[in-house]
């Protein structure tokens, strides 16, 4: 080996070695993305209406709220950021039930007492035909059933037209098609100082509230006005109960109880104490991978991975024999770098990342094929191994460098451009070309350069065949 | 291996026909058949579930009908997987769907749910748009400063080819088209360009015999020096990408199949595409050079 070419293989065995400890122990380094770990990820954009604008401080507050109510539900590692001037992104991984997340992160939670002026009757279930004995009795069942429905309707329609007559009234139904025309508001939300999940004496679960001195005086009013009458509990503009207030309740304590699950009392209660969206939001973007699946992607990836590695190092090593060694030792050092690069960036893998990975793998020894085709090109021209070696990489470097800086203009495109997965595929892309450009030039030289000295001679490297 | 001499520029003009033909057909395709775009450009609905036992998708259409969303797209991927892409665009519907098959199903697990809105498939339609043509852009120019503008068009001919044809099997197999689908085209792009640029970088090199070989001989000549670089080379990515296609799992499954598709198409691509091109070119208004 000359003494010039002596940094070469210094300056590799300095960025192996440095690689080598950013990459090992490997577990728990690199970020997954939620495509591969498990979770949801949900986009929320900020719906204006008149009551609500959206503004700087609207926004800022929808955050404020969001980060309690996730805090509260318990999500580790919960990313809830701003995208732009009204949508916020919300990550939460780990969560099994992604239904509940977003009834937990996407409700208003604007709860109202407001007294009941008037009640249609509840809509019943529809006729099933099972349950009739023939095709006759269904349908006639049917006929009832729309004209109960329509009846309903009407009444719904007399209610609309007498709350415009008193204001601050509304129309509101509840979860069994009826309607009610509620009066003011009587307590708000805002006077709430706390909710808790408790259960009644029944053992269903209910939600118990507690106001501030405030509201506890609005509430203490609201129901000596309305002893023998009821009062509804309204949330989003749903009527959840009404039940008849039997008598005055002082002190400040009051309880929800309407049909729901444990699960969605907690989750009520949480909503509660965290207190209402400053603004309507609407989910515009929900995408949940359970934790099964993530497991199964990256499993599937390092199989795909591991199979399409092992199959080109033993194309090289059965096409370019000694030559494929140092070739299939460029494309190890390439592979430990991307990750080492994965690391110190802190990126995202992805599953589209992990392709890029795999695809990389082919596409780093592509430079190794053009260096070794131009030194046999050169062998048969008559030059000595040592000086095709050197045409050969001298040769073969502008092509190598030409190639891959296109492919790079087209990663870096998609970075800027791509979001989340594709995002995570340019990334890994990007520091894959890098890597095997690296790799090409210096690792298989150094250690080409390294047989030749061994050897004293390269002749067996390179056949004239 | 043996040093080549294949007269590939002979059957120029048949090739560039037929790619001719490929490319409008493929382009007939796109306008009328369509690409089955997937919900990431059109916003919707999907769920991928898993049952407890394997389960007929006639079973699964029928609880789906019973909630009104009997038009849903029902795929199986094992005995057991399906993804389901629900009719309606509504998160309630989707509920409604899921909540009535966990009735008929108890041992099911909904193991992935997408939900994209309207309005962000129709954004990403547009990104996409402008990604391509910003890429398409910048490696024209990065060409053209490194070797000539004739280059930089044949070669992007190329890559347009090679993407279009990408597109014109994606809609024969009716194979769904989702974001990661933008990162296939452009990584073909990119290896399309990698390949064709081989063989361009080679035919600069051998421009100086111009004059002496005649243009045909010339990329003749460039071609066979660099074809068993372009054979191994295309080995070596689809190794890993056949890989990727049967080993890597469902969700990467019409990622992988473009990515198999492009190799094949740009291998060929480059040297008759790209080189035929500027053949023809060259032939009608040679440059002093």
């Amino acid at each position: 080996m000359l003494r010039r070419d002596r940094w070469r293989l210094g300056l590799v065995a300095i960025v192996v070695v440095a690689a080598l400890v950013t990459v090992f122990p490997i577990s728990g380094k690199i970020n997954l993305g939620l495509d591969l770990k498990g979770g949801a990820h949900i986009v929320l954009q900020a719906k204006e209406s008149e009551d609500s604008k959206v503004t700087e401080d609207s926004i800022e507050r929808l955050l404020a709220v969001l980060r309690n109510r996730v805090d509260q539900y318990g999500v580790a590692e919960p990313v809830i950021q701003r995208e732009g001037r009204d949508r916020v992104i919300v990550d939460l991984p780990g969560i099994q039930d992604p239904d509940a997340a977003l009834e937990l992160i996407g409700k208003t939670a604007e709860l109202e007492f407001r007294s009941v002026i008037e009640a249609t009757a509840a809509v019943p279930p529809g006729p099933q035909r099972p349950n009739y004995d023939s095709d006759e009795e269904f349908q006639r069942a049917e006929t009832r059933w729309n004209e109960a429905r329509s009846q309903i309707e009407a009444a719904r329609e007399a209610l609309a037209k007498r709350s415009e007559e008193i204001t601050g009234s509304r129309v509101s139904r509840d979860d069994e098609g009826r309607y009610y025309l509620l009066g003011p508001v009587l307590v708000s939300g805002k006077d709430l100082v706390d909710a808790k999940t408790r259960y009644d004496n029944l053992g269903r679960p209910v939600v118990g509230l507690t106001f501030s001195s405030e509201g506890a005086k609005l509430f203490d009013r609201a129901t000596a006005d309305n002893v023998g009458r009821q009062i509804a509990i309204v949330l989003d503009g749903v009527v959840i109960s009404a039940p008849v207030v039997q008598e005055r309740i002082t002190g400040g304590n009051a309880q929800i109880s309407g049909r729901f699950s444990a699960a969605e009392a907690s989750r009520l209660s949480i909503m509660l104490r965290a207190g209402a969206l400053p603004i309507a939001v609407e989910v515009i973007e929900n995408r949940s991978v359970g934790p099964s699946l993530g497991e199964d992607s990256i499993n599937s990836g390092i199989r795909a991975g591991l199979i399409g590695a092992s199959l080109v190092f033993l194309f090289m090593l059965l096409y370019y024999r000694t030559l494929g060694i140092a070739a299939d030792a460029a494309l190890a050092v390439a592979i430990l770098l991307v990750f080492a690069g994965l690391i110190s960036l802190k990126a995202t893998l992805t599953l589209p990342g992990i392709a890029g990975i795999v695809l990389t793998i082919g596409m780093a020894v592509d430079g190794n094929v053009l260096i070794y085709e131009r030194m046999r090109e050169e062998t048969r021209a008559g030059k000595t191994p040592l000086a095709a070696i050197d045409a050969g990489f001298k040769k073969a470097l502008t092509t190598i460098l030409d190639a891959n800086i296109t492919t790079l203009i087209a990663a870096a495109v998609l970075f800027y451009f791509g979001s989340g997965p594709v995002r995570g595929f340019a990334v890994t892309l990007s520091i894959g070309i890098v890597a095997s450009v690296f790799c090409n030039v210096l690792v298989t030289r150094a250690l080409l350069q390294y047989f030749i000295g061994g050897r004293g001679a390269a002749g067996s490297l390179l056949p004239r065949s | 291996m043996r040093i080549s001499n294949i007269n590939f520029m002979q059957h120029r003009k048949t090739a560039l026909l037929l790619s001719l033909v490929c490319v409008v057909a493929s382009l007939g395709l796109i306008f009328f058949k369509g690409l089955n775009l997937g919900i990431d450009f059109t916003g919707g609905n999907v769920v991928q579930a898993e049952f407890a036992q394997p389960t007929a998708i006639e079973d699964i259409r029928q609880v789906l009908n019973s909630v009104g969303q009997g038009g849903s797209v029902i795929q199986s991927y094992s005995e057991r997987g399906v993804i389901i892409r629900i009719s309606a665009n509504e998160e309630e519907a989707r509920k409604q769907a899921v909540n009535a098959l966990r009735t008929k199903f108890p041992g099911i697990q909904i193991i992935r749910l997408e939900k994209v809105g309207p309005v962000v498939g129709a954004e990403l339609r547009q990104e996409a748009f402008i990604a391509l043509i910003l890429a398409l852009a910048g490696i024209l120019a990065y060409i053209t400063v490194r070797f000539q503008f004739r280059f930089a068009v044949v070669s992007v001919a190329a890559l347009l080819h090679d993407a279009v044809i990408t597109l014109g099997i994606f809609s024969i197999t009716g194979m769904e088209i989702s974001s990661s689908f933008i990162a296939a085209i452009l990584t073909i792009v990119g290896y399309s360009l990698n390949d064709t640029i081989v063989v361009l970088d080679r035919i600069r090199e051998n421009w100086k015999n111009l004059r002496r070989e005649g243009i045909v001989d010339l990329l003749n000549n460039s071609i066979n020096q660099t074809i068993s670089r372009t054979i191994n080379t295309s080995v070596t990515t689809l190794l890993p990408v056949v890989a990727l296609y049967v080993w890597g799992g469902e969700v990467l499954r019409s990622f992988s199949f473009a990515l198999l598709v492009g190799i094949l198409v740009g291998t060929y691509s480059s040297i008759y595409v790209a080189s035929g091109l500027l053949a023809e070119w060259w032939m009608k208004s040679p440059q002093k050079g």
